[in-house]
Formats: structure tokens, C-alpha cells, sequence
């Protein structure tokens, strides 16, 4: 049986060209109570670039800030810094206190929760044409309409008599079509998809990943994927960002990066997604020397880099490998700062000492 | 040899079921949930029962337990443990073999600890309840049980809350193990969790296993990690077990299309990027026949030569 290998680039030839990119987004969310000056930060100083019909996964456990990422390039959170820029322009500053519609008709969102997303009380028709009718997007006359809806319905894999079902009749994956379905209504440039099988069954997630990128490759619209599962990440993401709390520590071509990953952070989670092929290779003396290492490193593999020398303070990124791979990786003497991230890793391995 | 014979550990069966029969009663319709299915657990073996969600896996595990409610009957069959037949149980039969004889590790059993109670007082529950212990020796005992799973003792006067959901886990797993339970049912007990800490919970579930020996009926819908610990596993789909041997040689030579299907449905961390597909929509297998042993030890459910299972074949992996 042979089978086409997939391509690693993606087919666009406006490499260059950014579709999304974000600079030195960070979010506080204050805690306790009205007069409390204490705040989490969630995200810190993150610089991410997509660039038209590429496919980018963010990686990460759960709390590393992954999210709330998605959530403040979407708009449904407001970043306490930073810059969001789509199409070269600074959407925060253009639309300064909300997102307008002109936005939202540029980037969509698939949440991870197809059962959530979708009101119970409407056909699947009610959602797509609400989308053409706010977005303006369904044509001059009814017919054009309904020729749009069932256009959309074939796009996602969906029967075009799906229209009528409710959410109910349908299975999680046929949600998630529908959900995507309604992203793409409103043609979007950039759809971030949070999460967007983890509450699927694991025989249609596949389809699920396949569908977004026959989008890519077909329309040519550019995806964040945020998902923690490393393997689905290489299977459909050009390129790879790794976070950790609140921070991107590595990012590069997905296959290199997990073929060949620098940080340690990166290395804990590669190695701990469950292989068949390697089991039993789970070595507690490793795993503690990786967590020392992610939380407080003394050294750094990188430190003969001749472009960027080591800093603790600062965040430098030093390259790794083939510059073509678009690979970095931060130096790891540089420290996670206190942040939503890391506190269950920073906690979790033997739990020495006594806090009551 | 027929497929309850077949087992890894002693040869003894800790827990045997036959041919057992769940349905959902409806005023109108009802539903088989689990539909014939036979297995068995040797002694120290572990057991995997792989699906997806709505196959009957979960629904076997509250039979075992005898947790079944309304309008859930068990139709048909038998279930028998260390030669007791469970379904013939009297209520106070009932409740020495839940916990003392079998444990249970839900889904998201780190949300099923009592909120407003230390960790430490619903353990001394435990063996206050079932085993008659002083509340001093109980102290003591549920002490030793968290630096099994490497919690510091110190935790026990600590709310749920203030453990991390990978600590709560253990807590619960710990909590499953207090009265030494010769069967421990584990109902993907590590989905709520991260990659990292779903490692180390897996670790640790072998090194108890190994330290203390019971057997464990292991259910997940991931089929690394099913293949990872299991010794013996089952592939369910619409209650029937599809395809049933050594967990190393489901993974090596999948025969049932749908078992293909589920192992070509996680993409590979390693290799070139092939195109994978899974199950397509709406292809569905109806009518599955009994296991008949197609390799020794390897009994898979004939698939026959319909046009469904040959593009299953060509598809998966």
C-alpha cells in the first residue's frame, strides 16, 4: 500500500506574507478580591506570526496559557499589552474598545465544545444563515442564499439535508463540521480553533484534522490550532509553537522540532506521549532532571551560540539546526517569571515539602 | 481453547464474564448496550477494554459493580468473581465486595472527592467503614497509603482544592487500593489529565500493580496507552467485542478493520506525514458475529469480504 507523503510546505507560494502576527501580547487577569493589587499573569510577551494558508499549532498543558491566547487574538478578552496585527494592521488600535464586524469577518473561531457551541433550539440552517446574513456574505437573492448553504454543507463533508436537523441529531464530529461550517460562512482569512477534537471520538478526529486542512490547502485560509496532543500538531501544523507558562519557549517546522526538540520543556512532553513503541521507556530519574531543568536550568545547550548570547533575564531565542526550519528555541537559562503556567509541573513529581 | 481461557497471569480467573447482555429499557424502544460479551481476568493480569465513547465499555464496568441503574437491566449471562456469581449477591454481599473485593476509579474521579472534607478524613472513612480500624490506626494507615502514591503524609489535612488535579488522582487512586482490592476497575482514569502527568500516573499504576498484585480491567479509548499497560485487551464496538488477544499482538496485527480504524486514528510522533483517515461517516458494522480464533490467542469477530470493511482495510494505517 503506498501512500502519498504529505507535504511539509504548504502550497501558497507567498511564503513571505503574514496573515496574522502578534507582538509582545501579554494579559494579567487581577485576582482576589475588589481592592486586590494581585493579578495572574497569564501571558507574557508572546511574538507569533502566521503567514497566509499556514497551519500553526500552539502546544501546551493545560493553564500554559494557550487559551487565553486564542481568546485575546479573537477579541474576547482584552490583552493587558501588546500588539495584534492582521493583515499588517494593529487591530486593537484600529477597534480600540470592540471588536468591530469588518474583524470578526476576518478571523473566526472554532471553540473545543461542539455541544456548547451550538444553541440547542435552532436547525444547523439558523447558524450558517445567521453568519451569511450578518457578515452580508449571502448573495443578493434567496436562491444565491440557500445555494451558499448547501455550498457550505459540501465544503464540510456534511449532507446538504443536514440543514434541517437540530444539534441533537448529530453526532460530535457532525457538530464540529457544523461549527466549522459556520466559521467559514463568513470567509474568513485566519480561523483559530481551540482545542477542536479533543471532545470528539478519537475515529473522527482524524476527518476532523483532514477537513482543516483541505480548507487550507483549497481557500487557503490560515489556522492557529491549539490543541495538547503533540501527535496531531505534526500531523497537521506546518509549524509548531511550544508555551509554557504564559511564554513560547521553542517554535519551528513541526516534524523538526519534534524530531529534534531543544527545550527542556519540549523534551518533557514529547516524551511523555504514550508510544506503543517505546513503552516502558518512562525513566523517573529523567523525568526529574527535565523538570529541574525546564524550572530552574543552571545551563544552557545553546551557550556557544555565536549570534545570541545566553541571558537569564532576557528571553533570547538561539537557533537551532537548519535555519530553513525556522527552528528557536529560548535560552534555558532565562526563568519562567510567575505566571498562571507551571505551578502543577513546578509541584507535581514528589511533592517533598510539607505545606499544609 | 475458547476465549475465556486465554489469560496472561495465573491461569485461575479473578473475574469471569459470560456472555453478558446490558440493555436500556425504554417505554418504546430499548437498546443493547453490551451484547454478548465474554472475558475473563487472570490473576495480576491486566485487562483493556478499548472503544469509543457509547460502545458498552463503561456500561460493563458498572455491571461488574453492580451499579447498573434503571432503566439499565442486565438481560443475560453471567458474571463470577473468585468463583462467586456477583449478580446473585445480597445487599450486604454487595458491599463487602465493592471496595474490599473490587475497586473503582471513575472518569473524572478527581471531582468525586467531597469538597468540604480533608483528604485525610475520607480515608480514615474507608477503613473506619470497612474495615473496623481505629480512627488513630486508620490515621496512620492513610498516611502510608498517600506516600504509596508519593504524596507527602503532610497533605492529609489539605482540601481537594488545594491539590493539583494530578495529586486529587492519585489521591483517588490510592483510595481505590486502602483495603487491598484483588480487582481494580480503572474507567480512563487519566482523560482529565495532562500528557506529563497522565505519564506518571500510568507509571505509578504499574509499580502498584507490581508491588501489590491485583488484577486491573483497564478502560480507555486511547490505544497507546491501552497497549502500553495491558497484557490482554478487547476492542469493542456496539456492545460486541470485536477482536480480543495479547495487547502487544492487537498492536502489531490489527485484524478487524475497525480495530485498524482506531490505530490509524492516532498519527505517529515519528516518520513521514502520511494521510491518515479513521473511521469514515457512516461506515457502521452490524450484526457481528461471534470470535472465532483467527492466530492462537488472536479471536476476532468475521468481517467477511463486504465492500465496507475492504475500504476500511485500505484506509487505516
Amino acid at each position: 500500500m503506498s501512500h502519498a507523503v504529505l507535504s511539509s510546505q504548504r502550497p501558497s507560494a507567498d511564503t513571505e506574507a503574514t496573515a496574522l502576527e502578534v507582538r509582545g501580547l501579554g494579559k494579567s487577569f487581577a485576582i482576589g478580591g475588589l481592592f486586590s493589587r494581585e493579578s495572574v499573569r497569564a501571558l507574557h510577551g508572546v511574538d507569533l506570526t502566521i503567514g497566509r494558508g499556514e497551519i500553526v499549532a500552539l502546544v501546551g498543558e493545560s493553564g500554559s496559557g494557550k487559551s487565553t491566547l486564542a481568546r485575546c487574538v479573537a477579541r474576547l478578552e482584552r490583552p493587558s499589552s501588546g500588539e495584534i496585527l492582521l493583515d499588517g494592521v494593529d487591530v486593537l488600535k484600529r477597534d480600540r474598545f470592540q471588536a468591530s464586524r469588518a474583524f470578526r469577518s476576518q478571523l473566526q473561531m472554532v471553540f473545543q465544545d461542539p455541544f456548547g457551541s451550538l444553541n440547542p433550539a435552532h436547525r444547523v440552517e439558523h447558524f450558517l444563515r445567521r453568519s451569511l446574513v450578518i457578515h452580508r456574505k449571502g448573495g443578493s437573492s434567496e436562491t444565491e442564499t440557500q445555494q451558499r448553504l448547501e455550498e457550505l454543507m459540501t465544503t464540510v463533508g456534511l449532507q446538504a439535508d443536514m440543514l434541517n436537523s437540530y444539534p441533537h441529531e448529530l453526532s460530535g464530529g457532525q457538530r464540529q463540521r457544523v461549527a466549522i461550517a459556520r466559521a467559514l460562512a463568513v470567509e474568513p482569512r485566519v480561523i483559530l480553533a481551540d482545542e477542536p477534537t479533543s471532545m470528539l471520538d478519537v475515529s473522527v478526529r482524524i476527518g476532523v484534522l483532514n477537513l482543516m486542512r483541505k480548507l487550507r490547502d483549497e481557500q487557503g485560509i490560515s489556522m492557529l490550532y491549539i490543541t495538547h496532543d503533540l501527535a496531531s500538531a505534526r500531523y497537521l501544523a506546518d509549524r509548531t509553537a511550544v508555551m509554557f507558562a504564559g511564554e513560547l519557549v521553542e517554535e519551528g517546522e513541526s516534524l523538526d522540532l519534534l524530531a529534534s526538540p531543544a527545550h527542556p520543556y519540549t523534551q518533557l512532553l514529547v516524551s511523555a506521549v504514550p508510544d506503543p513503541a517505546r513503552a516502558g521507556s518512562y525513566d523517573p530519574v529523567r523525568r526529574a532532571e527535565l523538570r529541574q531543568a525546564v524550572m530552574a536550568s543552571t545551563s544552557c545547550a545553546f551557550d556557544s551560540d555565536p549570534n545570541q548570547a545566553c541571558s537569564a533575564e532576557e528571553p533570547v531565542r538561539h537557533g537551532v539546526g537548519d535555519p530553513e526550519n525556522r527552528h528557536w528555541v529560548r535560552c534555558h537559562l532565562y526563568r519562567p517569571q510567575a505566571g498562571a503556567g507551571g505551578h502543577a509541573l513546578a509541584t507535581e513529581p514528589t511533592d517533598n515539602k510539607a505545606s499544609a | 481453547m475458547t476465549v475465556s481461557q486465554v489469560s496472561f497471569g495465573s491461569h485461575e480467573p479473578v473475574l469471569d464474564v459470560k456472555n453478558l447482555t446490558v440493555k436500556y429499557i425504554g417505554d418504546t424502544r430499548s437498546t443493547t448496550a453490551v451484547d454478548r460479551v465474554s472475558f475473563s481476568i487472570g490473576t495480576g493480569e491486566v485487562f483493556g477494554l478499548a472503544g469509543e465513547s457509547g460502545c458498552g465499555k463503561s456500561t460493563i464496568a458498572n455491571s461488574i459493580m453492580r451499579l447498573l441503574k434503571d432503566p439499565a437491566k442486565i438481560a443475560a449471562g453471567s458474571i463470577s468473581f473468585g468463583g462467586k456469581d456477583v449478580l446473585a449477591m445480597s445487599p450486604e454481599e454487595l458491599r463487602r465486595f465493592r471496595w474490599q473485593d473490587v475497586a473503582m476509579v471513575f472518569q473524572s474521579a478527581m471531582n468525586s472527592l467531597n469538597p468540604v472534607l480533608t483528604i485525610g478524613e475520607q480515608i480514615v472513612d474507608i477503613f473506619t467503614t470497612h474495615a473496623g480500624y481505629s480512627r488513630k490506626e486508620s490515621l496512620r494507615r492513610a498516611g502510608q497509603l498517600l506516600e504509596l502514591v508519593r504524596i507527602d503524609p503532610a497533605r492529609l489535612k489539605s482540601y481537594p482544592h488545594q491539590l493539583s488535579g494530578g495529586m486529587r488522582q492519585r489521591a483517588v487512586i490510592a483510595m481505590a487500593v486502602a483495603l487491598k482490592p484483588s480487582l481494580l476497575i480503572l474507567d480512563e482514569p487519566t482523560t482529565a489529565l495532562d500528557v506529563v502527568v497522565q505519564q506518571e500516573i500510568m507509571a505509578q499504576i504499574k509499580e502498584l500493580q507490581r508491588e501489590l498484585g491485583f488484577s486491573v480491567l483497564f478502560i480507555t479509548h486511547d490505544m497507546s496507552l491501552m497497549v502500553e499497560l495491558s497484557h490482554r485487551m478487547a476492542v469493542m464496538y456496539g456492545g460486541r467485542i470485536v477482536e480480543t488477544a495479547k495487547a502487544q499482538d492487537v498492536y502489531a496485527n490489527p485484524r478487524h478493520p475497525y480495530t485498524q480504524a482506531l490505530m490509524g486514528a492516532f498519527p505517529p510522533l515519528t516518520g513521514p506525514r502520511v494521510p491518515l483517515t479513521g473511521l469514515p461517516d457512516g461506515v457502521k458494522f452490524r450484526n457481528i458475529p461471534d470470535l472465532t480464533e483467527a492466530a492462537p490467542g488472536h479471536f476476532v469477530a468475521p468481517f467477511g469480504a463486504d465492500a465496507e470493511a475492504a475500504v476500511l482495510e485500505g484506509a487505516a494505517r
